[in-house]
């Protein structure tokens, strides 16, 4: 597969929101406005590239026994590494994420995306994959957050377009719902994949 | 397999340990502007450096700055927390050296998106710039006070409130350089808002 092939698929035909489902707690969590669900999805996509090249540069020397074990160290590794970094750099986005950066560990994608692709390929693959899969989620985060941000706080990236308030519940836990699942029906209706 | 799970642990901590050093000043600067930046909010203009200083009052120990202008105690800024909706709310309360509660400025929050995290906007917010305490009742008006809640963030609003009534408390406690009664402000409110909460 070219590697524009390998990139595009994580933003279309493997788009980890819309179509795998898979880390659904910070999908649904951080999109409370668009440039937190960018936030999470661009710390996700850190995460996803640089574990995805350490385990396959590692994949060969790692017993079958402990990979899960060592690819959770690597992965812990890097989260860690980007929290000291969010923490330094951009303190504002690390408050609103906090919570949330050191469950990057346990999310779904990026241990799968391990399993799935990065032990059994070389590192440059890799590398695109991790990078394909990242942008796709940092896409469907951004997405969803928008939508979530239009409806709930009547804003666009934090620029207020109506005064007061939006429909509140887009902003709560039941609108993050609602707001995905309608977001994956038009995905696929636009995608074709029905 | 234990030397090679062994060899990623020693690796991945080194890099930790590397990456921390790296940025254990940037985080520390960080934290430091920020509450700077909170303290020149929250109290009337100063000069020097703030300094920080601690009291005990109620068996635990506050941290507050004082803020001098040409020698003279200008202000105080204290931290005071209580407890809201989704956790602790922190707030920066700056009080002048007679009384006047000047600004506040909340440190930390984690209160619903859209409801009381709106507790951060001046149109609540507010409500405490330059208010006397002896003139004000402060108490959200459900439990009979003066000041105005978030709309159906009364919770948080109370948080705020008492957060406040905490920090006047360690106010009078440096003034008089008393612990606070066990009945101020603070406690009362919190009573208050038990009974209201039970009916």
């Amino acid at each position: 597969m070219g590697k524009f092939k390998l990139i595009t698929k994580g933003l279309v035909k493997e788009n980890p929101t819309f179509v795998l489902l898979l880390g659904m707690c910070p999908t649904l969590a951080t999109t409370t406005s668009a440039i937190n669900g960018m936030g999470m999805g661009l710390a996700t996509l850190f995460v996803l590239v640089l574990s995805n090249m350490a385990i396959s540069a590692t994949a060969p020397y790692i017993p079958d026994k402990v990979r899960i074990p060592a690819y959770i160290v690597i992965i812990a590794a890097f989260v860690t590494v980007l929290q000291f970094i969010m923490q330094a750099y951009t303190p504002a986005m690390y408050e609103t994420l906090g919570l949330f950066i050191p469950l990057i560990v346990v999310n779904c994608i990026v241990l799968g995306r391990a399993e799935a692709y990065a032990n059994k390929n070389s590192v440059i693959d890799s590398a695109c994959d991790g990078l394909g899969i990242g942008l796709g989620f940092t896409m469907s985060l951004t997405i969803l957050g928008l939508v979530r941000e239009i409806l709930g706080s009547g804003s666009v990236f934090g620029f207020k377009f109506i005064a007061g308030d939006g429909i509140l519940a887009f902003v709560l836990a039941p609108g993050a719902f609602l707001a995905l699942a309608y977001l994956i029906v038009i995905f696929r209706k636009v995608t074709k994949m029905d | 397999m234990v030397l090679c799970l062994g060899v990623i642990c020693l690796v991945s901590s080194a890099v930790l340990a590397g990456v921390y050093a790296l940025t254990k000043e940037p985080i520390e600067a960080a934290a430091a502007a920020k509450t700077n930046n909170a303290i020149t909010q929250v109290v009337p203009e100063f000069d020097g450096e703030p300094e920080l200083a601690s009291i005990e009052a109620d068996g635990q120990t506050y941290e507050y700055y004082v803020v001098r202008k040409g020698g003279e105690v200008a202000g105080y800024a204290i931290t005071a927390a209580a407890t809201g909706f989704g956790g602790p709310v922190s707030v920066m309360v700056g009080v002048t050296a007679d009384g006047i509660v000047y600004n506040t400025s909340v440190l930390s929050q984690s209160e619903t998106p859209g409801l009381g995290a709106k507790c951060t906007e001046p149109a609540f917010a507010d409500q405490f710039r330059n208010l006397d305490p002896a003139q004000t009742k402060l108490a959200v008006t459900k439990d009979g006070g003066d000041i105005d809640a978030i709309t159906a963030s009364t919770i948080t609003s109370r948080a705020y409130v008492n957060a406040v009534n905490n920090a006047l408390a360690v106010y009078k406690a440096i003034t008089d350089g008393t612990a606070p009664d066990a009945a101020s402000g603070a406690s009362e409110a919190a009573e208050e808002c038990q009974s209201q909460e039970t009916k």
